[in-house]
């Protein structure tokens, strides 16, 4: 039954001494739309290179066609019509789209000089084949993620292709944006292309896939036909453990009656208006949206990142002045931002120092850091969080997704925030650090004076299992509040939809 | 609105403005020996900036220029001077292999060992430029010792025009060899692989080795040429004003550098233009004629130049910032 268009059977690969893949098998039918899921770190980018010839295997064979492939370099692999889409698309952002979709072309050919006239012919070819209309002449810098992403993907179908690895597809798509890349995958398959769909989020899998196969630590775990796993299955299969889904269980506080934090009639020209929101001590607040719907602006504001708004900040009743990170950091304001690795983190430093960065401050005297307090509040934040880590001293780019966000977090809570600002607080991270931080919020507001969180984020079903009241926003304004334990998921994404 | 997006037509519309104001300023600006003496310091700027501008698209950055241009030229003034040689071509393929020989050694150490690019070529620039007045020599060789033939060679103009007053005044010919290798690099950059290459490891070094380009012989073009165009700048420069001497060149690459980017070549690689470099540089050298003609002291023009590069920098990395989000 070796009909298979690719097929791996029990291939090894270790990394001085580290087992990265254990006798792993996958088979992928011609025109299949298969799901490779497993968690960060499982191995998947290692069977992607493997595929993709840019790793042999030790052990083990990789057969095309029935017959085995051994692939020296990508190049081979390309040849026998195996072609990747990696999360950053490869692109070159200082080049043209036409440029773009034919230098490959024109690589291999191995010409010395550029035929400017079939570049274009070539990529206008490969754009009508998507049945896309971008703009030839357009550096790719200029463009928005999903059509770069088409570029990419038409750019891959330019060859004899039979086989599409797409790297975590859709990480930087929005919900309309993913829908309208499913068409085209659908379409694809139709061409009898086969797509392999590297993933770890579970309704994206479920949704587009024929056949899932589950890897974990570099074993395969189980495959079959996609209609024969639910969510929950997968993820137990991702995590090799059940993942309770439990809602966040508030309580109203009997005694305290004053918000934490209050906002009246504010106004941002160009990004929202009229904002009136209260959160309450012990309160996660989330706001859902599209993108580009003032949230992100909402959040800067009231962490002192963007100015000029009109209307009143109100702090435990108190009007509060807050045009600086200074002042939203003395109102014990803190905001976790969308991209932590850009914007939050100090990547190369420590996870120590990266935790007490905003509070060197305070922990000096006469101008010389009090080491052993600053030790002390460290490892406590790290155990506190649950952060794997043998010491404080790693660095944070060494550290997973879910890791790394728990250091952002717990910078704040040194701060002594107690209105914490999350923005797409799982984006990027694997289903089980994604349960631990879950986790992990609610305990903290659920302590004495518990924390305030708001909670801004595209996943549904994040909000829903984790706030108590759920704000939709769309163009700029809050437009009604929902009960998240009166809500549900549907409810709230049939509303996005209308607002889309 | 096409046309002003594009920056080549911005700094060309800027220079005939410039033109007009500094003319305006000074009718002696306008006089036919000032346009020549003008063009003229185009050339060996003009060289050294295209090399830089093929380094500087590829990402990297070259500083040692100046000191290789040296190398190449007073090595080979010398080597003509014990030999007794008598010719033209030999000595500027000799200073312009000397100059490919440091570029590679540039090249080596930034592939190599992933050097950061300014620090490598600071490191050499002082250590090419003191084993030259170490090894060889400090003395200048003046125009009593300077090989005739160097001499005649550049004599030669491609235009002459005779003034009411009866002197003549020309256009030297060496103006054509500037041309010639600005097509020859516009030609390379815009229409090989080589030169896309270069283009595309400035965008993003790592798409680039996925697709299949070569970023060891991506890396070892852009130094070896960035040299190699020093070494012949500094054998044509020496030529042309009969004076080699080894402490030349000093504050070259400050201006060179700002050259480049006031033609609209970014600094994070990955864009510039031939045509663009050729209008930085004819800006640069326009502001400094100017200064001259103004009778600003020399001292005040670093004060300018110093200006003009941060100005240009911060205006091309804005828009780079702005293109990149």
């Amino acid at each position: 039954m070796s009909d298979a268009y690719l097929e791996l059977r029990n291939v090894s690969k270790r990394f001085s001494g580290v087992q990265a893949l254990d006798q792993i098998s996958l088979r992928i039918m011609p025109g299949e739309i298969h799901c490779l899921a497993g968690e960060n770190g499982s191995g998947k980018s290692t069977v992607i290179k493997v595929i993709s010839g840019v790793y042999q295997p030790d052990e083990g064979e990789v057969l095309i066609d029935g017959k085995p492939f051994v692939a020296k370099s990508p190049v081979d692999a390309i040849e026998r019509g195996v072609q990747v889409i990696y999360q950053d698309f490869s692109l070159f952002g200082n080049l043209t789209v036409a440029e773009n979709l034919s230098i490959n072309t024109q690589l291999r050919e191995k010409r010395t000089w550029v035929n400017w006239r079939r570049s274009r012919q070539l990529a206008s070819q490969a754009l009508q084949r998507l049945g896309v209309d971008i703009d030839l002449d357009a550096k790719i810098d200029t463009l928005p993620t999903a059509q770069k992403q088409l570029i990419a993907i038409a750019r891959s179908m330019m060859n004899d292709v039979r086989l599409i690895i797409m790297d975590e597809p859709t990480t930087a798509l929005t919900g309309k944006e993913i829908t309208t890349l499913f068409d085209i995958v659908r379409d694809i398959q139709r061409r009898g292309i086969a797509i392999l769909f590297v993933s770890h989020k579970m309704r994206e899998m479920l949704d587009i896939s024929e056949r899932l196969t589950v890897i974990r630590n570099g074993r395969k775990i189980t495959d079959g036909p996609t209609r024969d796993f639910t969510e929950a299955l997968i993820t137990k299969h991702m995590t090799g453990h059940d993942i309770e889904v439990d809602h966040f269980n508030w309580k109203p506080s009997t005694t305290s009656v004053t918000p934490r934090l209050e906002v009246r009639h504010l106004s941002l020209p160009g990004s929202y208006e009229d904002l009136n929101f209260k959160i309450y001590p012990g309160e996660i607040v989330g706001i859902s949206s599209l993108l580009g719907s003032g949230r992100t602006e909402f959040a800067l504001s009231l962490f002192g990142l963007m100015t000029g708004f009109s209307g009143e900040i109100r702090i435990n009743d108190q009007p509060a002045k807050i045009d600086s990170v200074q002042a939203a950091i003395a109102h014990r304001i803190a905001y976790v931002p969308e991209d932590r690795l850009s914007e939050g983190i100090f990547p190369t430093q420590s996870i120590n120092r990266n935790m007490l960065s905003t509070m060197y401050e305070r922990l000096s005297r006469y101008l010389v850091i009090d080491r052993e307090k600053a030790a002390s509040l460290a490892a406590d934040m790290i155990k506190k969080l649950t952060i794997a880590t043998p010491s404080g001293e790693k660095p944070v780019n060494q550290l997973s997704g879910g890791n790394a966000q728990r250091v952002v977090i717990g910078r704040w809570l040194l701060t002594g925030a107690e209105v914490l600002i999350l923005n797409g607080p799982t984006v990027g991270v694997d289903v089980g650090s994604k349960a631990e931080i879950h986790k992990i919020i609610r305990a903290l507001t659920q302590q004495e004076n518990g924390l305030s969180v708001i909670m801004i984020s595209d996943d549904v079903p994040e909000l829903v299992q984790n706030c108590n009241r759920i704000v939709m926003m769309h163009k700029g304004r809050f437009l009604e509040e929902l009960v998240a334990s009166q809500t549900s998921e549907d409810e709230i994404n049939a509303k996005l939809k209308s607002f889309g | 609105m096409k046309f002003f997006r594009n920056s080549e037509a911005v700094i060309g519309l800027i220079i005939i403005a410039a033109m007009i104001l500094i003319g305006a300023a000074n009718p002696a600006f306008w006089d036919l020996d000032n346009l020549f003496s003008l063009l003229q310091s185009n050339i060996i700027i003009g060289i050294m900036a295209l090399g830089v501008l093929l380094v500087m698209i590829s990402g990297g950055i070259d500083v040692s220029f100046p000191a290789v241009a040296v190398a190449g030229m007073y090595l080979t003034v010398h080597g003509m001077l014990l030999t007794q040689y008598d010719g033209v071509l030999l000595p500027f393929l000799a200073a312009t292999l000397i100059g490919l020989i440091l570029g590679a050694l540039n090249a080596l150490l930034v592939y190599r060992f992933k050097m950061i690019p300014l620090i490598v070529t600071l490191g050499t620039a002082s250590i090419v430029r003191g084993l030259i007045l170490g090894i060889i020599g400090t003395s200048m060789i003046n125009i009593d010792r300077f090989p005739k033939v160097l001499i005649n060679f550049t004599k030669s103009d491609i235009y002459t025009v005779v003034k009411p007053d009866g002197t003549t005044s020309g256009m030297t010919s060496m103006l054509l060899i500037y041309l010639g290798v600005a097509l020859l690099i516009h030609i390379i950059l815009k229409y090989t692989m080589l030169g896309r290459g270069v283009y595309a490891m400035g965008g993003s070094a790592e798409s680039a080795s996925r697709v299949g380009f070569s970023l060891k012989k991506t890396t070892f073009f852009v130094y070896c040429a960035c040299g190699a165009l020093a070494g012949f700048a500094g054998m044509l420069h020496s030529s042309m004003i009969w004076l080699c001497n080894p402490r030349d060149f000093v504050g070259m690459d400050m201006q060179v550098i700002a050259a480049v980017v006031l033609g609209g070549a970014s600094i994070f690689g990955g864009s510039g233009s031939v045509i663009g470099t050729m209008m930085g540089v004819f800006m640069l050298v326009m502001v400094k004629n100017s200064l001259i003609l103004m009778k600003v002291e020399t001292t005040w023009q670093l004060v300018v130049l110093g200006v003009i590069l941060i100005v240009a920098t911060a205006f091309s990395a804005k828009r780079d910032r702005k293109s990149r989000t």
